[in-house]
């Protein structure tokens, strides 16, 4: 890399009334650029209609060794799903 | 056959097929993998417009291809503008020779739009919201090397010397263009040469460049009658290759 310029990550949403999703990542000096730059690298296809970029030092992550305590206590537990309503056919992206 | 309709058509075709192989240069060799894939997109889009332009021109030649139109003319027959052509330099003279081309494809377009040839009109309609980012593109690096490091502002300002006598020719009508003003099927380039300056000048300010930098000097001409400079004959030698050497060779 001949510069160091910070890493952002892209976030695009595909369609209108959906949520925006996380796609990649890519550098760039600035937030103005870092958009410029994922409209090219990610949007050249028609991938989305929207695009948001956040600096990744800002993005906050939970720590693997969490994982037991954080994910494994859920995993016993089916009647947290609500999967035992019928859904009508007209309802989409559940 | 219209023949200044196919001259002028032809003249639209060559210079975005010329600028667009240039930034094709950059394929594979940008400073970054974003800027690289940015350069090859809008070389793209250019190529692309060229198309248009040699599918509507082949209309006015019985049996033409749109092929034998880009890759079987010798340089004389190529009415591009200079500023297409002339080599990339550095980072600094390829963003700033595509800002102000874009800049001017940018008018030129919104004005074409409403061309009284509706074939013209559709293309320029189409054409117009690619250069609308490629001026966007192109502005907002002008505006990052020039009030960039002491080095970016350097490299910008002798970028202007290098490309600013290319900039006249824009506005410099061929017979063609000229006669088919009057029946509002070309666009009229003095007119627009007042908006592009205001464009230039915005994004100048913001990069810090003085706007004295632009004082209209001699400019160079030439291209839309066939005279060019030494480049052209060596993009062509690459472009047309594969056609010279393979003859009808498709893929």
């Amino acid at each position: 890399m001949p510069t160091a310029e910070p890493l952002w990550e892209i976030f695009i949403r595909s369609k209108q009334g959906l949520d925006h999703k996380h796609v990649g990542s890519l550098h760039a000096a600035d937030a103005q650029t870092a958009i410029e730059n994922a409209r090219d690298v990610y949007t050249r296809r028609m991938e989305g209609v929207s695009i948001w970029a956040v600096e990744s030092k800002y993005i906050h992550a939970s720590n693997p060794d969490d994982a037991e305590s954080f994910y494994d206590p859920a995993s016993d537990k089916i009647y947290r799903h609500p999967t035992f309503y019928n859904l009508p056919d007209e309802l989409k992206y559940m | 056959m219209d023949q200044p309709l196919y001259h002028y058509t032809l003249q639209l075709a060559d210079t975005s097929l010329i600028m667009g192989h240039r930034m094709s240069e950059w394929t594979g060799h940008g400073p970054m993998l974003e800027q690289d894939i940015a350069l090859t997109n809008m070389a793209l889009d250019l190529i692309g417009q060229s198309r248009n332009f040699y599918q509507y021109a082949t209309r006015f030649q019985e049996g033409m291809t749109e092929d034998q139109l880009a890759y079987l003319r010798d340089s004389r027959a190529f009415k591009n503008l200079l500023i297409a052509e002339i080599p990339n330099g550095d980072w600094a003279v390829t963003i700033l020779k595509l800002f102000f081309f874009s800049a001017f494809h940018f008018h030129f377009y919104e004005r074409l739009s409403h061309s009284a040839d509706r074939q013209l009109a559709a293309i320029a309609e189409k054409s117009l919201k690619e250069v609308t980012y490629h001026l966007r593109w192109s502005g907002e690096w002008v505006i990052r090397l020039g009030d960039g490091t002491e080095e970016s502002h350097r490299r910008l300002q002798s970028a202007l010397e290098e490309v600013w006598p290319y900039t006249g020719e824009m506005f410099e009508p061929s017979a063609d263009e000229s006669l088919l003003t009057h029946n509002n099927t070309s666009v009229s380039l003095p007119s627009i040469r007042r908006p592009w300056l205001d464009t230039v000048l915005r994004v100048f300010e913001e990069a810090t460049l003085p706007a004295s930098a632009m004082e209209s000097g001699w400019m160079q001409t030439g291209g839309k009658n066939g005279v060019h400079t030494e480049h052209l004959g060596h993009i062509l030698a690459e472009l047309q290759f594969l056609q010279r050497a393979y003859p009808g060779c498709e893929w």
